[in-house]
Formats: C-alpha cells, sequence, structure tokens
C-alpha cells in the first residue's frame, strides 16, 4: 500500500476561541482526514470544530535560526503590556 | 400493539446492533490502519450502546424481571431477531465496509422515521441512536465510493462483496405480522415504506463508486422470525461465553 499523506489536526474546544493543534494522522483526502481526526480525536466530546492541513503545506521556521530569529525579543521586556492597569471588564486579552 | 409483539419489535432493533456491533468489535486491533482501527471501534461502540436503550425497553415491555444483560447473553440462537445481513462474517475490511453500508442506508431512514413513533420511549431512543448513525453512514458512504472508485483490485474488491452480500440487503424491507402490528398502531412505519430511500442512497453511492448493483431480486429471509444462518451460534459462543460459564460474574 502506498502511504497516505499526513495531516496535522487542529481542534477548537469546547470553550476555546481558538483551534489548537493535537496531533497528526495520515488519511487518503481531506474529507477522510476530517473523519478520522474526529475518530481519534474527539472521542471523549473535545471539540466542536475540527481544521486538517496537509503536513506537507506548512512551512516551519528553521530551528537552525532559532537565535537570530528569538532572542533578541528576550531582551525586550517592556514589550509586555505588564506596566498598564487593565480594567477587569476588558475580559481575556 | 400486543405487548409480545412489541417485545419482538423491540428485540429486533436491540438485536440487529448487537450482533453488528459484535462483528465490527471483531476488528479492534486487525484494522489495516490505526484510524480505521479507532473509527470502527467507535462505530462498534455506538452500536452497542443503542443495544443497551433498545434492549433495557424491551425487557421492561417484557415485564418478566429481566434486563438488557439477560437479554443480550442467556437467549440462544432461535431467540434472535436480526436481520441475516448483520451475522455474515466480516470477509475483509472491504467486505465489512460493505456490509456496513448496506446497513447503515436502512438504519438512519429507519430511525428516522422511529422519532415520530406513537410510543414515545422508541421515539426518544431513535432521536439518540440517529446522531450517532448519521455519521455512520456518511463515513460507510465515504469509503465504498473510495474504495469502489480506488484502484484495480480494491475496485474488485468492492464490487466482489456487493455481489455476496446483496442478497441479505433486502430482509429488513419484507414486513410479517410484528410489522404490520407496530405499524397499525403507529410505532414504527411499514418496513417497505423505507424502500425508496435506501434505494435512492444506494444507487447513487454505487453509482459514484463505479460499482454494478447486481440484478438478483432474490432475498434471504429468517433472522427476524429467529431462523438464522451457522454463523449466529458462531458469534454467540464467543459472546455468551463468559455470562455461561461462570452465571452471574460481574466486571
Amino acid at each position: 500500500m502506498n502511504e497516505w499523506p499526513l495531516w496535522e489536526v487542529f481542534i477548537r474546544g469546547q470553550h476555546g476561541m481558538s483551534h489548537r493543534h493535537v496531533g497528526s494522522l495520515h488519511a487518503p483526502d481531506a474529507e477522510m482526514a476530517v473523519n478520522a481526526a474526529r475518530d481519534v480525536y474527539t472521542r471523549r466530546n473535545e471539540g466542536v470544530s475540527i481544521w486538517v492541513v496537509r503536513a506537507a503545506d506548512i512551512t516551519a521556521s528553521a530551528p537552525g535560526k532559532k537565535g537570530p530569529l528569538f532572542e533578541p525579543s528576550n531582551a525586550k521586556v517592556y514589550r509586555h503590556p505588564t506596566f498598564f492597569d487593565i480594567p477587569d471588564d476588558v475580559g481575556a486579552m | 400493539m400486543d405487548g409480545d409483539a412489541l417485545f419482538q419489535f423491540l428485540l429486533r432493533l436491540g438485536d440487529n446492533n448487537l450482533i453488528l456491533g459484535h462483528r465490527v468489535s471483531e476488528w479492534c486491533g486487525h484494522a489495516p490502519v490505526l484510524e480505521e482501527d479507532i473509527a470502527m471501534a467507535n462505530v462498534a461502540l455506538d452500536l452497542i450502546g443503542q443495544t443497551q436503550l433498545w434492549l433495557a425497553l424491551a425487557a421492561e415491555v417484557e415485564g418478566k424481571g429481566r434486563d438488557a444483560d439477560k437479554l443480550a447473553y442467556l437467549r440462544d440462537a432461535g431467540d434472535f431477531h436480526n436481520v441475516l445481513l448483520v451475522e455474515r462474517p466480516n470477509g475483509d475490511f472491504g467486505h465489512t465496509l460493505m456490509r456496513q453500508f448496506l446497513y447503515d442506508a436502512w438504519h438512519l431512514p429507519a430511525l428516522n422515521a422511529l422519532q415520530t413513533s406513537s410510543d414515545s420511549r422508541i421515539g426518544e431512543i431513535a432521536e439518540k441512536a440517529a446522531k450517532e448513525v448519521a455519521y455512520h453512514l456518511e463515513r460507510s458512504t465515504d469509503m465504498v465510493v473510495r474504495l469502489g472508485d480506488g484502484t484495480e483490485e480494491s475496485h474488485r474488491r468492492m464490487q466482489a462483496a456487493l455481489d455476496d452480500l446483496w442478497p441479505y440487503s433486502g430482509e429488513a424491507f419484507i414486513a410479517d405480522a410484528v410489522d404490520e402490528a407496530a405499524a397499525a398502531a403507529g410505532v414504527a412505519p411499514l418496513p417497505e415504506t423505507l424502500k425508496p430511500a435506501w434505494d435512492e442512497h444506494v444507487a447513487a453511492t454505487l453509482a459514484e463508486a463505479t460499482l454494478d448493483k447486481p440484478e438478483q431480486d432474490f432475498m434471504h429471509k429468517g433472522g427476524k422470525r429467529g431462523v438464522h444462518s451457522e454463523h449466529l451460534g458462531y458469534i454467540l459462543a464467543e459472546m455468551q461465553f463468559l455470562q455461561r460459564a461462570y452465571p452471574g460474574a460481574r466486571w
């Protein structure tokens, strides 16, 4: 059997606002990937919405560029909005 | 509706699911890929969960102190009322899916119709089960299309499965005295009224799957009144072993 393509699965939970990556699976096409994701990753009522993306279609940052990409922001503590009082009725930020 | 007839009508609903659920569970750990293994186990568990509801209601209607477990584990083959289709051996993966598809295509319209049953207990179970079965039908339909219209090998296997199972696909639509009593009481529709929806869905799916619908009209029957193939005895021997060997054993 030819290997089916790999799909990355994202689930939006009961109360979550965004889809989160939960894992991956193999399926012959997108529709079957959604069905398989339903069976593999939402058996315990985890989700209200499913996204699947072909793993091959994801462009990732290179691990070797970790330094130049991420380390500069370590020294910029003023980018965290911790210096402001947030009114309670703003809700989740 | 006469209590005995209602009891038998409910046993049919429960036994169809129980025997098919057991058959599908035989794949657990053996399906060709992990994703399908989990999907098959989910379907089997759905069916067995529905069985608990139907057989619990059957036991209540019978009123002889039995419960769903006693009905499942302590009846012999002649007292089972499932259609012959669900006791057919699994065969290969495609054969199992084709059997599931032919059953699901009946099961969903049947549950949809039962939601307006004059017996509200039946309507409530049907409403819950229909949500699960809508997914079963979507899944088995998708798989039949993909495997039928897949490779030369998968097409050959799906056509062979269809030809083999076709003569077992019609029993659910053949009415007898129990079905007529249920229809007269408004408990359930006459079985043949479900046939047009089944015909339409099956014909459309087989066409998309590039599979040839068998011409044959002959249909096996007997399961609904307790006359079964030899396969049911083997299923019960495995399924009922524990309660037979250790009566009253609890988990």
